[in-house]
C-alpha cells in the first residue's frame, strides 16, 4: 500500500503543478537568502577577526554559502521540471533523472538541517577563540608602533564604544596589563619608577582604564584614573559606582551578539529547510501522478499520487536489499576473477 | 496645433498600454519620495535636541506630501489608461482630467522646490545647529536638572558617533564649565584658584570630555591640562593632531545633512523626469482618443497633441477665461452694493 496517497483528475494535476512551481520560486529566494546570510556571516567574522587572533573558523559561514548555491540552482531546476510538467511532451525528456533528482533533494534537506543544526552548536567553539582573541588583543594595545598590531588600539577601543563593554570579563582586566606604551612614560619621574618596581615583570600597572570603557550615562565626567582610590575623586566610592565605566565584559558582549546572529540565521535555515521538504513532497506527488496515468495514452485520464510506492517499512528493506545486491555483485566480480587468476 | 503626432488604432493601444507601465512606476516613484521623506523627518527628529528650530524640517514634509499626493495621481492615471481604450467608459474623465494635469503640474513644481530649498536651507541648518550646540554645550553638567540632565549622554553620544568636538573645535570646551558643582571639592585650593580667576566665578578648564577622543591616536587620550606640554611626557599641543577630534560638531552635522540631501537629489530629478513624461502622455492619450471618438469610424486614425492652438494662443485664451470669471464675480458686489444704497434712499425719505 503505497503512502499518502491522492486521487488526482487533470485539473487537480494542473493546480498542484502550477502551486509546486509557485513554491519553487520562494524556494530559489529562500537559497538566495541562505547566500547572503552565510556571505554577512563571514563578513562579521572577517570584521572582528583580530580581537579572534585571526583563529576563527569560517567553516560555518562557507557551509551555508555553498548550501545557498546549490539550494538556488536546485530549485530552479525543480521549478523548471514543474513548469514542463503540464506537457507531456516536454516531460518525457526529464522523466528518466526525475527520480535521482529526488532522491538528491532528500539529501539536500537532510544536509540543510545539519546545518542548521551547526548553527546552534559552533556557538561553543567560538565562546573559546573569542576568550583567547580578547585576552591577546588588550595584551597589544600598546603596541602601536608595532607594524602588524598597530591597529590593536583603534579595534578595541571601537569594540568597546560600539558594544558598550569594557576589558575581558570585567573592567579590572585593565588593571592588570600595562596599556600605556613606554614611549609616553616618564622614566626619570619617581612615581613611574615606584609602580614599575612595584611589579616582578617590571610593568606599568595602574588602577586605571582607556577612555573607551567610559559610559556617556553617567551623571559625573568620567573617571578614567586612579579608580580604586576614593580619596582621588570628590564624593567617589568606587564599590557603589555603576555608571562610570562599563560593568559587562567584551567577551560576554560579542558571545551575546555572534550568538544571537548565529541563533536567528538557525531558525531560518529551519524554515527553509521546511519550505524545502514541502517542494520536495509536492515534485514526489508530481512525478508520481503523472507517471500511474490509468491511460498513459490520454492526457486527462485520472492518476494516483503518492509520497512512497510502497510502505515506509518494505521501502527501507528494498533500499537494504539493494544496497545488499550492489555489494554482492562487486564481490561475486572479484571471486569470480580470484577464481580465473587461480585457474590460469 | 502643437507637436502633433497620428495615431491609427494599433499605436493608441500602445500609447495606453505603455502609460499604464509608466504610471505604475511612476506610482512606485512616488512611494520612493514618500520613503525618502520619511527617512529624513525621522534623522531629523533623531538629534533634533541640537537643533534650535524646525525650519529645515519643510524639505522632509514637502517629499512626504508630494509623495502621497503622487501616488493618488498616478493610480488614476493608470485607472484613466485602463478606460481610454472603452468609448463608454472614457468620457466620464473628461473634466477630472483637466484637475489631474493641474495637479500633477503642482507636483512637479513642488519637486523642483524641494531641489532647491535643500540648498537654500543650508545655512539656515547651519544656525539652528550653531545655538543648539551652543546650548548642548552649556547644559552639559547639569545632569541633574530635569529637562536638562540627557544632555549629557546626547552631546556625548553625538560626538563619538559624528567623530567631533565642541561647535567649531575643541577649544569650546574651555569656555563653558562642564564639570558639576556636586564633584568639584570647594575645600580644595586649586579649585578655589580657578574659581576665582575668572569673573563669573566658573570652573574653568583647558580640558575636554572623554568623547572628543579619538581612538586612531598611538597615545592613550590626554583630556585635561592640554594646553600644558610639561604636564605630560613627549607632548606638544601645536603639533598634537590625532588626540582628540579636530573637527567640529557643527561643521560635522551639517556636512552630514547636506550629504543626506544631495544623495536624494538625482533620485528627485529622476522622479520628475518620470512624472513630466507621463504627463505628456496622458495628454498624447486624451487627444487621440477624444479625436477618435469624435470620428465616425472610431478605429480610424486620429491625431494627438499637446495644446490645441499655439502657445500663446492658448495663454491668451487662459487669460481672457480667467478675467471673464472676474468679472462675473465682479459684477454682483456692484449689483448687491447698489440694492443697499437703493435701500438707504429709500429709508431716508421715510425719516
Amino acid at each position: 500500500m503505497a503512502l499518502m496517497v491522492v486521487k488526482f483528475d487533470l485539473k487537480k494535476r494542473v493546480k498542484l503543478a502550477q502551486t509546486v512551481w509557485f513554491m519553487y520560486w520562494f524556494a530559489v529566494m529562500a537559497g538566495v537568502l541562505l547566500f547572503s546570510m552565510g556571505l554577512f556571516f563571514k563578513i562579521e567574522l572577517r570584521k572582528r577577526s583580530e580581537l579572534m587572533d585571526n583563529n576563527e573558523s569560517h567553516f560555518l559561514p562557507n557551509l551555508l554559502i555553498l548550501m545557498g548555491l546549490i539550494a538556488c540552482v536546485v530549485n530552479a531546476f525543480g521549478g523548471k521540471i514543474c513548469y514542463d510538467s503540464l506537457d507531456p511532451t516536454k516531460f518525457i525528456k526529464w522523466k528518466p533523472i526525475l527520480k535521482s533528482f529526488l532522491v538528491f533533494c532528500v539529501v539536500f534537506n537532510v544536509l540543510l538541517l545539519f546545518v542548521a543544526l551547526l548553527c546552534f552548536v559552533m556557538r561553543i567553539p567560538l565562546q573559546f577563540t573569542l576568550a583567547e582573541g580578547l585576552k591577546n588583543g588588550m595584551k597589544f594595545y600598546k603596541d602601536t608602533d608595532t607594524p602588524g598590531r598597530c591597529y590593536m588600539k583603534r579595534t578595541l577601543d571601537l569594540m568597546q564604544i560600539e558594544f558598550r563593554c569594557c576589558g575581558n570579563d570585567n573592567y579590572r582586566d585593565w588593571f592588570e596589563i600595562q596599556w600605556i606604551s613606554n614611549r609616553y612614560l616618564d622614566f626619570s619621574a619617581k612615581s613611574v619608577k615606584d609602580r614599575i618596581g612595584s611589579n616582578v615583570d617590571g610593568q606599568y600597572l595602574m588602577d586605571g582604564v582607556p577612555f573607551s570603557c567610559c559610559n556617556p550615562s553617567s551623571p559625573r565626567p568620567c573617571i578614567q584614573n586612579k579608580m580604586t582610590n576614593n580619596s582621588a575623586h570628590y564624593s567617589y566610592d568606587h564599590y557603589t559606582e555603576e555608571l562610570n565605566v562599563w560593568k559587562r565584559g567584551c567577551r560576554d558582549a560579542l558571545l551575546s551578539y555572534y550568538g544571537g546572529m548565529m541563533n536567528t540565521i538557525g531558525a531560518l535555515v529551519i524554515l527553509i529547510t521546511m519550505l524545502e521538504v514541502a517542494v520536495t513532497a509536492g515534485l514526489q506527488y508530481v512525478h508520481s501522478s503523472l507517471s500511474s496515468l490509468a491511460n498513459p495514452e490520454d492526457p486527462e485520464s485520472e492518476s494516483e499520487g503518492w509520497i512512497l510506492e510502497k510502505t515506509v517499512k518494505e521501502t527501507f528493506t528494498d533500499i537494504m536489499a539493494k544496497m545488499k545486491a550492489v555489494g554482492k555483485g562487486t564481490k561475486v566480480e572479484e571471486g569470480g576473477e580470484a577464481e580465473v587468476a587461480t585457474v590460469s | 496645433m502643437l507637436l502633433k503626432m497620428k495615431f491609427n488604432q494599433q499605436r493608441r493601444l500602445r500609447l495606453a498600454q505603455g502609460l499604464w507601465l509608466l504610471s505604475w512606476l511612476a506610482l512606485t516613484c512616488g512611494a520612493f519620495i514618500f520613503c525618502l521623506g520619511v527617512y529624513l523627518k525621522m534623522e531629523l527628529l533623531r538629534r533634533s535636541e541640537v537643533m534650535d528650530n524646525t525650519e529645515i524640517h519643510v524639505v522632509p514634509n514637502i517629499l512626504m506630501m508630494v509623495g502621497l499626493v503622487s501616488i493618488g495621481t498616478n493610480w488614476v492615471a493608470g485607472r484613466v489608461c485602463l478606460d481610454s481604450l472603452d468609448p463608454t467608459r472614457f468620457p466620464r474623465w473628461k473634466i477630472f482630467l483637466l484637475v489631474w494635469f493641474a495637479v500633477a503640474a503642482v507636483i512637479c513644481c513642488l519637486l523642483i522646490a524641494v531641489v532647491v530649498l535643500a540648498y537654500a536651507l543650508q545655512g539656515r541648518l547651519e544656525e539652528s545647529l550653531k545655538i543648539g550646540l551652543r546650548n548642548g554645550i552649556r547644559f552639559y553638567k547639569d545632569t541633574d536638572v530635569p529637562g536638562r540632565c540627557f544632555q549629557k549622554e546626547t552631546i556625548d553620544r553625538l560626538q563619538m558617533q559624528f567623530r567631533c568636538c565642541g561647535n567649531n573645535n575643541f577649544k569650546d570646551w574651555f569656555e563653558v564649565q562642564w564639570v558639576s558643582n556636586r564633584y568639584l571639592d570647594f575645600t580644595s585650593k586649586e579649585v578655589k584658584d580657578r574659581i576665582r580667576s575668572n569673573v563669573d566665578g566658573r570652573y574653568l578648564m583647558d580640558g575636554v570630555p572623554f568623547s572628543c577622543c579619538n581612538p586612531t591616536s598611538p597615545r592613550p587620550c590626554l583630556q585635561y591640562h592640554l594646553t600644558d606640554n610639561t604636564a605630560h611626557y613627549n607632548y606638544d599641543y601645536q603639533t598634537e593632531e590625532l588626540n582628540l577630534y579636530t573637527q567640529g560638531c557643527r561643521q560635522a552635522l551639517t556636512d552630514y545633512y547636506m550629504g543626506l540631501m544631495n544623495s536624494t537629489g538625482p533620485g528627485v530629478l529622476s522622479v520628475i523626469i518620470i512624472q513630466v513624461s507621463v504627463i505628456l502622455s496622458l495628454r498624447y492619450l486624451q487627444t487621440a482618443v477624444e479625436g477618435a471618438m469624435a470620428l465616425e469610424n472610431p478605429e480610424d486614425d486620429s491625431e494627438g497633441y499637446i495644446l490645441q492652438k499655439g502657445v500663446k494662443e492658448t495663454f491668451e485664451d487662459v487669460k481672457t477665461s480667467v478675467l471673464d470669471m472676474l468679472k462675473f464675480s465682479q459684477v454682483d458686489p456692484t449689483t448687491s452694493k447698489g440694492s443697499p444704497e437703493a435701500e438707504d434712499a429709500s429709508s431716508t425719505p421715510a425719516n
